[in-house]
């Protein structure tokens, strides 16, 4: 279970229900525990990045990965099926005339597989609710400063897709290798709160 | 993500969401509510979430991207938001705008 909020009143009545639970034998002791160490096991912004750094190298892979995410990951050895069913991974690519940054204003889907657990900031109430409402001025909390004449497009995670951000790739690295690309791309990038 | 033929709507399609605030469990973002927005893609097909939190049986269903204007959704901004919809809480916009 989530250490982050031990104490609020949601906490303890999911407590109670996990001990109903296994009180009436419907569920192992610890059996939550497993289910989530299981879907995050092997997740990490580094999937994501190399995910990135592939697609800044391979222009035909860029391609397969913008039509079908799930298809084009597999190649690498990525799945998004931790969970108890294989999640749709969309990617959507940033240019110079538009920026995209992803968001679940109903909870806090993400891309698990792909990126690890969420950041604490992913999950507040503050990114969620003002995202979608002024992203110019979020995105400046996080330091990036985008031209007006960039337009800003919010994913909302509201179904069953989970998104990724396909960063550009920064001037000046055309002699990096794949594996120092990848070192280049961080978390916020691959959310769309960085610009890689 | 491959289309049904059973679908409602394809992409371009005008679309306009539902305004009703149901009683349970819904996918449908307050924000969103109650406004017009412009097919993008389809999203795969899925039971509603909707029923399957009330323990209900429910057929795969098309779920769609839908693009919004901000400026349409909270009266003031130049940015988009793409939302993630199931067909149930659409209908089609046929108000010339």
């Amino acid at each position: 279970m989530s250490g982050d909020h031990a104490s609020s009143p949601v906490a303890a009545r999911v407590r109670h229900v996990e001990a109903l639970l296994e009180g009436r034998g419907l569920l192992e002791p610890d059996e939550i525990d497993e289910r989530i160490d299981a879907l995050a096991a092997g997740g990490t912004p580094a999937n994501g990045a190399a995910v990135v750094a592939r697609a800044w190298v391979d222009p035909a892979f860029r391609e397969r990965l913008l039509a079908d995410g799930n298809a084009a990951i597999a190649e690498l050895g990525f799945s998004m099926g931790g969970a108890l069913q294989e999640q749709k991974l969309t990617v959507v690519a940033n240019d110079a005339d538009e920026h995209h940054v992803i968001v679940c204003t109903l909870c806090s889907c993400y891309p698990i597989a792909l990126l690890g657990p969420s950041p604490g900031w992913y999950k507040s109430e503050a990114y969620r609710s003002q995202v979608v409402r002024e992203p110019r001025a979020v995105l400046r909390e996080f330091g990036v400063e985008l031209p007006a004449s960039t337009r800003i497009t919010v994913w909302d995670a509201s179904a069953e897709s989970r998104y990724l951000v396909l960063p550009r790739r920064p001037p000046g690295t055309e002699d990096r290798s794949e594996e120092e690309l990848a070192a280049l791309v961080t978390r916020k990038g691959l959310i769309g709160t960085a610009a890689v | 993500m491959t289309d049904r033929p059973d679908d409602r709507f394809a992409p371009g399609d005008r679309v306009r969401t539902r305004i009703a605030d149901p009683p349970g469990h819904t996918r449908l973002p307050r924000y969103a509510r109650g406004a017009r927005g412009e097919i993008v893609s389809t999203a795969g097909h899925h039971p509603l979430a909707d029923e399957r939190a009330r323990g209900l049986a429910s057929d795969p269903r098309a779920v769609y991207h839908v693009r919004f204007a901000a400026s349409d959704l909270f009266g003031a901004g130049d940015h988009a938001v793409v939302v993630e919809l199931w067909e149930d809480y659409l209908e089609p916009d046929g108000s010339a705008s």
